[in-house]
């Protein structure tokens, strides 16, 4: 029998104010194969680490269970402090006494009696654990930036800083992302452009990042450090070698339809750059809305280059790339306040989200920056803002709260102030959330400029004559009030992109239940991702402002950086196992497998009647996550999680239930 | 079609007749024969579910029950009748304790397999806008109509058979049958319900906000689905600016399907409202005894 160390922490008075720590002691004791119990007031602390390996040493423990908190809190320390006494890391087993016992129960005795059991579960299992070594595998110095807003461009700049060549891909024709089409960005108000536009400049002329715009993913294959990624790039019907962006074809193009830069507030030609600062300056042919492409007539732009670098016969080209690390910065969508039926989005050209009157008020936007109602071109005498479309709605729209909003509209506010003095503007809160450094008193710049902030959801907007109608309720007061205005803003909430899922699915990354990417852990891991080498930046990862993304994705451009300085990387040991004996090749493992670790492969087996070909699954250690949903599938227990085996697992059903 | 029973409810079989009356004209027109539920009692509104939770619910349960053990649903023109065996059927489908309870008092099965309809719902989802508009033969064109929905169709939105806050319902039908709906925003607001006999000063407040409201949203009258509703519109408006009438959308549809007056009870409001339908070349045929008295 394996002899067994057990160590008992405290954890200060987290465990030991709750769990009865000297009777869980004269309990331990008594479990087989245990020969030596100890108790700690912190046990990750350095005498704490200390005194286990003493007694691995004095006792001769073969196997070590500590009984403290959660193991993904201080697995890993004592992984470490396992290699140091010179044991094998994962001869270790932890038993969670405090967030699974001592921190959601009050009574001792109950307590105690839990303790005990999950204790003796760690026993059992670490009885029947054996060492296990990791593998290395080499890392590619390549990493890929999926994205090319603000969150992007950052990554990808601070990613080539460090010397590693970056792959940039963004779908749409024109680096810039959401922030491209701000005008001024709280709480300082400098122009979003000014800011922006030298960043884009850097990224195009970086000699380590390659920018693939009008570009997507197809697909993402191979694991952390060896990921092979197939890159569409759009048809352009544009060269970027020969085109010198002077932008003869763009005044001549007969077609005209709404600007998606613009929201549709403005309009573009077929062929178009989204906005004059737009990077690479190249334009693109929108196909759909091309007269040659739809009637087979025009060529006028082919005409007017005087390049020669209309080609309409350019086709998507397929493009593959080698990189160690992945930076997900696919950014956010806006609400659709539609689903607000009452507030006449749909009814009333002069309702508007708050994206949309970003490009009202810009100087690049179609009104030149003059603030003019889209319904009358009128100049507004009285503006009203509505917080919380969407956001903090579990019935219509999401339970979050979007976070930016509130500094955004306090924003748009003052430049309404600053542009029109006297047009009065109203802004209904529900609350005002201005945490963040020099956000409140931005806020309250806001207010000293005469902004009514009247706290209440507005019930209803109607169009009443040339004007709209709100009504709504000082909830501070008590009294409802109605109002007219000439122009409503909806604060839309930030929602995740709607291709979000499909996004996740092709990088094997989860989602929570809004669309937003998780990441591995709220606080200790925030721009990891579950799956090994990819890392998450921005408003992809739940709704941020700039300064956030852009923290974010130093962030994880940091961490990128620090998997791909190495030339190997060790494998994470706990992986599926295969065995092939046992096997019967059915691969219902390759169906339930989330990371797609899993094929078949043809092996030659002796039986009775000679040597003949079984087809069985095999598992790609690099790809393997540990998650063990293989193991469960298999039918014929040929599959097991090493560190998890099915006899181990069986073991801590027995101690818990015998 | 078949598959529910018709369920008056109190107040279709007095105060609010015209709503019946209307209501099974339309759907006889429209080839619908939807037999009653035989022994319906009380659904419980207002009076019960104020004073025990428990009660309101039964009570409306046992119709359900009774219904179910038919195989069918209840179809309901009445707003509070809806609401209430939407409720106890809410309750039913919730399962746990209160499926528990609502079985032991009723002494009888209920699964809740049916959900029961309100009148309005039945004729736009299962029917069709669209398909009553081909029957149609009077377009209603030129009537612009206030849409009013008042709570107990919209509330709580668990069972409201619209967008709890801006439902569209009725505006759909009545636009597809030729009139205008305007937009207005009074239509889920308070007609003052009960009040109208404890407090008549406050219905009487509330109504003139209403009523006002349509007025200048500049519709012609106003249109509901509910016998609470319109008692309190028709009965609480204050005199000095000419009125506006309140229909029963059942009526203007019956209208619209060349349904006579007497038919749809059209003689039977405080506010007359052939005036304007006749104004409107919508109603034709000589004037009746009641409308003749009514002026």
């Amino acid at each position: 029998m394996k002899r067994v160390g057990v160590f008992l922490c405290w954890c200060g008075s987290n465990i030991a104010g709750v769990v009865d720590m000297d009777r869980l002691q004269a309990e331990v004791e008594r479990m087989p194969g245990v020969v030596h119990v100890e108790q700690n007031k912190y046990t990750c602390s350095d005498p704490g680490q200390e005194s286990i390996r003493r007694a691995i040493r004095e006792h001769r423990l073969q196997r070590v269970v500590v009984a403290a908190c959660s193991p993904r809190m201080h697995e890993r320390t004592f992984r470490a402090m396992m290699r140091t006494a010179g044991l094998n890391p994962y001869l270790l087993e932890m038993a969670n006494l405090r967030e699974h016992c001592s921190w959601v129960h009050r009574d001792i005795d109950e307590a105690t009696a839990k303790a005990v059991d999950l204790v003796r579960r760690a026993v059992f299992k670490v009885r029947l654990a054996r060492p296990l070594q990791s593998g290395k595998v080499p890392i590619t110095r390549r990493a890929l930036v999926l994205g090319g807003g603000i969150a992007g461009i950052q990554a990808a700049l601070d990613l080539a800083d460090f010397g590693i060549p970056v792959v940039l891909v963004e779908s749409s024709p024109s680096l810039g992302g959401r922030m491209a089409q701000l005008d001024k960005t709280f709480p300082t108000l400098d122009c979003s452009s000014c800011i922006l536009t030298p960043k884009m400049v850097e990224v195009a002329t970086h000699p380590s990042i390659r920018l693939l715009t009008y570009s997507e993913v197809e697909s993402v294959e191979g694991y952390v450090g060896n990921f092979k990624v197939l890159v569409r790039r759009k048809a352009r019907s544009v060269d970027e070698q020969r085109c010198t962006g002077c932008g003869e074809c763009l005044s001549k193009c007969p077609a005209k339809v709404p600007s998606e830069f613009d929201l549709g507030l403005g309009t573009r030609g077929a062929i178009y750059v989204p906005f004059p600062q737009a990077v690479p300056n190249v334009p693109v042919i929108d196909r759909q809305s091309c007269l040659y492409f739809t009637r087979g007539r025009c060529r006028i732009c082919q005409r007017a280059c005087p390049a020669g670098a209309i080609d309409y016969q350019q086709e998507d080209r397929l493009e593959s790339y080698e990189v160690g690390a992945i930076v997900v910065a696919t950014g956010y969508d806006q609400f659709d306040p539609a689903a607000y039926g009452e507030y006449a989005y749909r009814a009333s050209p002069n309702v508007i989200t708050g994206l949309e009157f970003e490009r009202l008020v810009s100087s690049t936007g179609p009104t030149g920056g003059r603030i003019l109602t889209p319904g009358g071109g009128r100049e507004p005498q009285r503006v009203v803002f509505i917080k919380c479309v969407g956001s903090r709605d579990e019935q219509r729209g999401a339970s979050y709260c979007s976070k930016t909003c509130c500094m955004y509209v306090a924003k748009q506010a003052i430049l309404l102030k600053e542009k029109l003095p006297r047009c009065e503007v109203y802004v209904f809160y529900m609350d005002v959330r201005a945490a963040g450094k020099d956000y409140e008193e931005f806020y309250l710049r806001a207010r000293e400029m005469g902004v009514q902030y009247v706290r209440g959801r507005v019930a209803r907007v109607f169009p009443h004559g040339d004007r709209l109608r709100i009504r709504a309720e000082d909830t501070l007061i008590g009294r409802r009030l109605e109002l007219e205005a000439d122009l409503v803003v909806l604060a839309s909430a930030m929602v995740p992109r709607p291709d979000a899922r499909q996004v996740a699915r092709k990088l094997g990354i989860a989602a929570n239940q809004h669309g937003f990417f998780s990441e591995a852990h709220p606080k200790l891991r925030p721009v990891e991702t579950h799956t090994a080498g990819i890392f998450l930046a921005g408003a992809a990862q739940g709704p941020k402002d700039i300064p956030d993304s852009v923290a974010q994705a130093g962030a994880a451009a940091s961490k990128a950086a620090a998997l791909l300085s190495r030339q190997e990387m060790e494998t994470e040991p706990v992986v599926a196992e295969v065995n092939e004996h046992w096997c019967s090749g059915c691969l219902r493992c390759a169906r339930v497998c989330p990371y797609n670790a899993i094929s078949e492969r043809e092996i030659r087996v002796r039986t009775a009647a000679g040597v003949r070909t079984k087809t069985v699954a095999t598992v790609n250690p690099g790809l393997c996550q540990g998650c063990g949903a293989c193991a469960v599938a298999c039918r014929d227990g040929a599959m097991n999680l090493a560190g998890f085996a099915d006899q181990q697992v069986l073991a801590e059903v027995d101690a818990l239930c015998l | 079609m078949n598959s529910y029973l018709y369920y008056p409810g109190c107040s279709l079989a007095g105060t609010a007749r015209e709503y019946g009356q209307s209501t099974l004209a339309v759907l006889r027109r429209l080839g619908c024969e939807i037999p009653e539920l035989d022994d319906w009692t009380c659904c419980g509104a207002s009076s019960a579910h104020s004073l025990d939770h428990r009660l309101g619910l039964a009570l409306a349960a046992r119709n359900l029950a009774l219904a179910e053990a038919q195989g069918r649903g209840l179809l309901t023109p009445c707003a509070a009748c809806y609401s209430r065996l939407a409720a106890a059927w809410h309750g039913v489908r919730q399962g746990g304790e209160v499926a528990e309870w609502l079985r032991e008092i009723l002494g009888r099965p209920l699964e809740g397999t049916f959900r029961p309809r309100s009148l309005l719902e039945f004729l736009v989802v299962e029917i069709g806008s669209h398909e009553i508009a081909r029957q149609a033969g009077v377009p209603l064109d030129g009537l612009k109509v206030a849409c009013y929905y008042g709570c107990l169709l919209s509330r709580p939105a668990e069972w409201a058979i619209d967008d709890a806050d801006n439902p569209q319902l009725m505006d759909g039908l009545l636009e597809e049958l030729g009139a205008r709906a305007v937009p207005w925003a009074y239509k889920t607001e308070c007609c003052g319900s009960f009040l109208a006999l404890a407090r008549t000063a406050v219905v009487f407040g509330l109504v003139e906000r209403i009523v006002e409201a349509a007025r200048e949203a500049g519709a012609d009258c106003l249109v509901t689905a509910c016998p609470m509703c319109q008692a309190n519109l028709d009965m609480r408006q204050r005199r000095g600016r000419p009125p506006l009438p309140i229909f029963y959308f059942t009526q203007l549809v019956g209208v619209s399907l060349g349904l006579a007056p007497e038919v749809l009870g059209l003689d039977r409001h405080i506010i007359p409202g052939l005036p304007l339908l006749r104004e409107r070349n919508l109603v034709s045929g000589p004037v009746g005894l009641r409308e003749r008295l009514l002026r």
